[in-house]
């Protein structure tokens, strides 16, 4: 990896802690309800006509509800390296928030690492590169592999 | 819902599926015009025009309704165009049945066609974190990776396989092959499946459909009109369900990268593709035991059985047992996608949904010759797309 600094690719949605990342999602005032990506104007809870919001950091650690992978180069605005190497994706459900957050699964491991069920935690890891920057983004590691790591 | 509230098929029109890049009002026209024929009457007749729509390349001139009326001729009818994803064509004919039966109009053309350009449909350049298509795009999540997340679920909670997903494709195919309309009119093997590209584990590319060119179109009309034509016996809709999902969802869903927080709502313990026919079999007063055959969005060949299951033809998790039974096929005891599917058509989707319903409509009059479901007497269609639409249209006779 360049030692390139890092910086969020998309600004805002996550915290820049690099041991102990968290998404950061807003929590309805009025029903509790929470929103990943942040919702500020208006709650999606047909009981709730709330427009207050909190920010909230979201859970580090989930289950997997399901998991597959991209074997083909997806259209920008992803960045692809060259060549372009398969990546698994799992769709973790976080417990407190009863929410499922997808996003590519960590250290390049790929599907056969992976079950429905399995615990997971969020790391932030590279997503691409540009000329200044190193883009991380959050990703979703296998709970079990965390001590083979380096941290 | 009573016979009070069922309108008529009377003509159905559908062109070949394939990939040419004409105008989709070509497709449009050419629909119409057989249906029209199928009908027996004139396009001067047609007092309601009700188009599916799809957004194409942001350009307003291309409604749908209009476009096509304008091709076939503008004789003063009353247009109508409906956009609602992969359920357009469902919408547009439920905007029709709802001015059938106000007494607004007595017969009415519903037309869907559609032209898809090469490629991905990539979203617009820039930093746009708002957009969630967007955002998925950046992450690296594709459409298909959706269809992945769907079949990989149904192989670690049913045990299903990646040979019974292949063998969805290859019955699909089988029968398609004596479909003309059809785009692949090939019988392919567990082999051709197996041996084509993985491209969102655990789904190869023959598991997931293609997008297509195509029209299709219907002549609907009121009961009494039916009757005064002398076609008083043609299938009727029995029912047209376009509900929006219920909060909160607990799936997934395109083109969203989480789902929503049951924290405080709790999650509807019937998932959307469920609810979207049981409104359906409700509005009809029947149920699934009454279901001679359907026609369901095969986007992936697992998803055909997540359908199969959705629709209640049998229970969850033992779809896979009924495709193994050759229950599902043509000849079995619930006939699924008799006219070969997406998987034989890939999807043109503003026509999609209306293609469903013309099959249907062939097969309750009995004309669909080797894929033929004998003795059909009520059919129900099922898809869903983008943005909460969905929805189920039952044909009975």
């Amino acid at each position: 990896m360049s030692n390139k600094p890092l910086v969020p690719a998309i600004e805002g949605w996550h915290t820049m802690d690099m041991d102990t990342p968290h998404l950061i999602g807003t929590q309805c005032t009025g029903c509790g309800t929470y929103f990943f990506p942040k919702q500020d104007t208006y709650c999606k809870n047909p009981n709730c006509d709330c427009s207050e919001f909190e920010e909230v950091e979201l859970s580090r650690s989930g289950k997997i509800w399901s998991y597959t992978n991209a074997c083909y180069k997806p259209p920008e605005p992803f960045v692809a390296a060259e060549p372009f190497e398969p990546y698994a994706l799992a769709a973790v459900t976080l417990e407190k928030e009863q929410m499922t957050i997808m996003a590519q699964v960590a250290d390049d491991l790929g599907v056969e690492a992976l079950k429905v069920g399995m615990e997971m935690e969020l790391v932030l890891q590279p997503l691409h590169e540009d000329e200044e920057d190193t883009k991380v983004t959050w990703k979703w590691r296998p709970v079990s592999t965390q001590s083979g790591d380096a941290a | 819902m009573s016979s009070d509230n069922e309108i008529a098929i009377i003509g159905a029109g559908m062109t070949p599926w394939g990939k040419w890049g004409k105008n989709f009002a070509e497709y449009g026209v050419a629909a119409a015009r057989e249906a029209l024929a199928d009908a027996g009457i004139p396009w001067q007749d047609i007092k309601f025009v009700s188009g599916g729509a799809t957004v194409r390349n942001g350009y307003p001139g291309y409604v749908a309704g209009a476009t096509i009326a304008q091709a076939l001729g503008w004789q003063g009818a009353e247009v109508n165009t409906s956009y609602a994803a992969c359920a357009s064509g469902s919408q547009a004919l439920a905007a029709a049945r709802t001015k059938i039966l106000a007494g607004q109009c007595d017969v009415a053309l519903v037309v869907g066609a559609d032209t898809t350009p090469k490629g991905f449909l990539a979203p617009a350049k820039g930093y746009r974190p708002e957009d969630p298509d967007w955002v998925r795009f950046y992450l690296g999540v594709t459409n298909p990776t959706y269809f992945g997340l769907y079949a990989r679920r149904r192989m670690d909670l049913y045990g299903d396989t990646q040979d019974e997903f292949a063998a969805v494709k290859v019955k699909n195919a089988a029968i398609g092959l004596h479909n003309p309309r059809a785009r692949y009119k090939k019988a392919f093997t567990a082999e051709d499946v197996a041996a084509s590209a993985m491209v969102a584990d655990p789904l190869r590319l023959m598991d997931i459909c293609a997008t297509s060119d195509g029209g299709a179109a219907l002549i609907v009309c009121s009961v009494d009109y039916a009757k005064k034509i002398g076609k008083g016996d043609a299938p009727r809709v029995a029912a047209i369900s376009t509900v929006t999902p219920t909060f909160a969802s607990s799936t997934v869903e395109m083109p969203d990268i989480a789902t929503d927080s049951a924290a405080a709502a709790g999650v509807d313990p019937i998932a959307y593709r469920g609810q979207i026919p049981l409104k359906a079999y409700e509005e009809a007063g029947i149920g699934p035991e009454d279901v001679s055959l359907a026609e369901v969005y095969d986007l992936s060949t697992a998803l055909e059985l997540d359908w199969i299951e959705d629709l209640q033809l049998c229970g969850r998790g033992e779809a896979a047992s009924l495709l193994r039974n050759g229950d599902t096929s043509v000849g079995g005891k619930i006939p699924v996608n008799a006219s070969g599917g997406l998987a034989c058509f890939g999807e043109a989707v503003p026509a999609q949904a209306l293609a469903q319903v013309c099959e249907l409509t062939w097969q309750l009059r009995g004309e669909c010759g080797e894929r033929q479901v004998e003795g059909a007497k009520v059919g129900i269609t099922a898809n869903q797309g983008l943005f909460g639409h969905g929805s189920s249209v039952i044909v009975k006779r």
